[in-house]
């Protein structure tokens, strides 16, 4: 090749890549769903470091839990266990319904998992009140108590994020079949805030 | 035509226009700008780096003789306490990742911004309150811990300023966390049309392992600081064993993070010497893909090693053979680098200018602190020198000898690209002099205050280590004194310095490819790669092309079979990786 004889800047182009050029910073493709993705796995991190705090205070115990905790009541746990998994699936009915346009659908099953959510959390709060041991009771009731706060305090952020979606879906045609960055990712970090009460609830309760 | 004249012919529409530079407001707001927010890290931590070097001095002017006559212990303890949080937190690991990363990988892969513009100004706005927090805590007493802030130490020891310590750690976390989840999400999906992973320049490669480290590791250490206090603060027993808790769980989680850490500050900066030895040297780089993958393999490596830090807590032997083993072989990705960085240099036409020198620094230095890296990384030998000085020279060698040259060589590298202005090449030479000569004087004597059993955290020792000690403190303050001829050098050149133009070193890589400093949108239309990112001295074969000039008219331009851009590539100069 006659390095001569190329200049590209003169060469007519035929880049099938090098079209889209003037657009702005707006029109750039959208990314926000692989961030959000990648975000999550930050969060799950920070689970596995206080998960494997808690299976490090339990291996090394010598009873677990230690003598004279009280046995932890199952039934309202367990209830709570069933209302978080199902709001998942009511979650993904919004998600379902906004890929179809249906904003009104959108809204009503997301209002529902945000009641799920505060049903949960209340159960939650009410299972604290009704606890015989306190945050410093001993190492099995301070995992406990950081745990499970540490995941209703995603709980939280995820209802406030399911009750921003709600709000902004009052704007007419905020969200649309192509359009609906808000609901994907609320709907995300949703079904995480779940899977990791599974994992929470399997090392806690039932292990 | 050299492969610079085609690479930048191709891209003059990218850079044809006069752009409007930064209003100097800009620097102090919230821009979104990532060439904006790379500068904003670059000089705020560089203040910082400042704060961090004067505590320092007085660490060392403590230990200029063995009695203690300069602060109190207590104070000492804080000391060295902030030297070492200041400089890891809000110096090497925000003006690596924050401070080159913003510049340079969107520029390098052609992008017009990172690919979360406010979430990045939001991750460098945490910066500065973090670092003003922690900075305050001398007013109600400064943690005094370590940098390490093992309990149970670290919860009797003063709580305002532990607790001051815990937020602002949480703080500089959180924001390398989101600039992390950005790079991630900018390097995988805004590379320009054309460039593959492999076609990548190696910085955008270790900016990815780094950030892959950054996001995995950093998280477990909030887990950590968050039961750290509730022991603190909530009277819980979580790091206390008498209320079964275990404070080597807390050191298990720490090190799960701060030795991933190393990586994270030693990472980016094995990317920028990848960028500048190549450029300097006029030779393309030896060995891409091994440099590439290499940093793949010591981010993987670097988060199964963090035991050897804990070789003296009580570590079961067979668990202390496992990670005595993955840490030695962390050294084999490191020595495939650091030949490939020599044999790039073999043979080169080395333009001896600062960048080049700070860089050669930085392969010398970092290669005797790899050396004690392996040292230490032995059980036996790590038994002897734990807690003693030979483990501060180390540690030295490869955070300042490696990341502090490598971070000055890319002052050198990219000033004229930042500022569109040279910087001066007398001060800068005597700049590397002061830095070299004050570094080694600093730092080689610790080692053998270290293997002849001086404790490092203490504030008085042995009179028989005082005139070793008084050595390095000498040492410490012609370091003090290297930062002024930089210092007035990058405001000087800054200022008044000759104009750069586009491509002063004549790279190839695709941030020469547009005006210094770089319009807005930083290309006025999207960058054509036509050579390879390290093409040099290489005529005007170019066989690195996606093919882009498909010209009917001209068949030898065509993509057909006869093509000249066909041509077989000669496998040891190969400019394609693929190729080699």
């Amino acid at each position: 090749m006659q390095g001569s004889t190329i200049d590209p800047s003169k060469t007519v182009l035929n880049y099938h890549h090098a079209v889209e050029t003037a657009h702005g910073h707006s029109e750039h493709p959208d990314h926000r769903l692989t961030g959000v993705i990648v975000f999550l796995i930050a969060e799950s991190m920070i689970f596995l470091g206080l998960f494997s705090a808690y299976l490090a205070f339990r291996v090394t115990a010598p009873v677990w839990p230690p003598d004279g905790t009280p046995r932890l009541e199952l039934l309202l746990p367990g209830i709570n266990t069933i209302i978080l998994i199902s709001s998942s699936f009511v979650a993904h009915n919004a998600d379902t319904a906004i890929k179809k346009n249906d904003v009104k659908g959108l809204r009503k099953w997301f209002a529902i998992t945000a009641l799920m959510g505060v049903i949960f959390l209340t159960g939650q709060l009410y299972e604290y009140h009704h606890l015989e041991f306190g945050l410093t009771t001993n190492i099995f009731a301070s995992t406990f108590y950081v745990l499970t706060g540490f995941h209703g305090l995603h709980v939280t952020f995820g209802v406030v994020l399911l009750l921003g979606v709600l709000w902004r879906s009052l704007k007419a045609d905020h969200y649309s079949s192509e359009h609906h960055f808000g609901v994907e990712a609320a709907e995300l970090y949703w079904h995480f805030v779940d899977v990791v009460w599974i994992v929470l609830f399997l090392l806690l309760y039932i292990l | 035509m050299t492969q610079a004249q085609l690479q930048e012919d191709a891209n003059l529409l990218a850079s044809d226009s006069e752009h409007h530079k930064p209003n100097w407001r800009e620097y102090f707001g919230f821009s979104t700008d990532h060439k904006v927010i790379g500068i904003q890290y670059l000089v705020t931590t560089f203040l910082f780096y400042l704060v961090g070097g004067a505590l320092a001095a007085a660490v060392r002017t403590e230990l200029a003789t063995p009695e203690v006559d300069f602060v109190s212990r207590e104070l000492y303890n804080s000391l060295f306490t902030v030297h070492a949080t200041v400089m890891i937190f809000l110096w090497i690991v925000p003006a690596t990742t924050g401070g080159f990363g913003n510049f340079l990988v969107p520029l390098m892969i052609g992008a017009r911004d990172m690919a979360f513009p406010r979430l990045n100004a939001i991750a460098f706005w945490l910066i500065p309150p973090g670092g003003l927090l922690l900075l305050s805590s001398f007013l109600v007493g400064a943690p005094a811990s370590g940098w390490t802030s093992y309990p149970p130490l670290s919860l009797v020891s003063g709580k305002p300023g532990e607790f001051i310590w815990i937020l602002s750690v949480l703080l500089l976390g959180t924001s390398s966390i989101l600039a992390a989840v950005n790079f991630l999400v900018t390097i995988v999906k805004m590379r320009v049309a054309g460039m593959g992973f492999n076609d990548m320049p190696l910085f955008c490669w270790a900016m990815m392992a780094t950030s892959a480290l950054a996001l995995i590791a950093t998280p477990v250490l909030a887990g950590a600081l968050i039961l750290l206090s509730f022991d603190l603060i909530a009277g819980t027993a979580f790091f206390n064993p008498t209320g079964g808790g275990d404070p080597i769980v807390y050191q298990h989680l720490f090190w799960f993070y701060s030795h991933p850490a190393v990586y994270i500050m030693i990472l980016p900066v094995f990317g920028m010497i990848s960028e500048i030895l190549p450029v300097h040297a006029r030779k393309p780089i030896f060995g891409y893909k091994a440099i590439a993958y290499s940093s793949l393999a010591i981010s993987f490596l670097g988060l199964i090693v963090w035991a050897h830090h804990m070789f003296t807590s009580g570590t079961p032997p067979w668990l202390r053979m496992f990670f005595m083993f993955t840490t030695m072989v962390i050294a084999v990705p490191t020595g495939i680098k650091v030949f490939s960085w020599l044999a790039t240099l073999w043979g080169g036409k080395l333009n001896l200018n600062s960048a080049l020198l700070f860089a050669m620094g930085f392969v010398s230095m970092f290669v005797v602190g790899g050396i004690s890296g392996v040292m230490v990384a032995a059980v036996p030998f790590d038994i002897h020198v734990h807690d003693t000085y030979f483990v501060v020279a180390h540690l030295h060698y490869v955070l300042f000898g490696g990341s502090v040259f490598g971070i000055y060589a890319g002052f050198y590298h990219w000033f004229p690209k930042m500022t569109g202005r040279m910087m001066n090449e007398t001060l800068g030479k005597i700049h590397f002099a002061l830095t070299f000569i004050g570094f080694n004087l600093a730092f080689m004597p610790m080692h053998k205050l270290g293997l002849e059993g001086m404790n490092r955290r203490v504030a008085e020792y042995d009179p028989k280590f005082a005139t070793l000690n008084l050595i390095c403190t000498i040492g410490t303050y012609i370091l003090a004194v290297s930062t002024f001829p930089f210092i007035y050098n990058a405001i000087s050149s800054w200022l008044s310095g000759p104009k750069a133009g586009n491509n002063p070193w004549r790279a190839l890589t695709l941030e020469w490819m547009t005006t210094s400093p770089p319009p807005v949108e930083n290309f006025d239309q999207d960058p054509i790669l036509v050579v390879g990112p390290y093409d040099y001295g290489m005529g005007d074969r170019a066989t690195n092309v996606d093919v882009p000039f498909s010209d009917p008219r001209e068949p030898v331009l065509a993509a057909g079979p006869n093509s000249a851009l066909r041509a077989d590539p000669d496998p040891s100069v190969a400019a394609h990786p693929d190729d080699r």
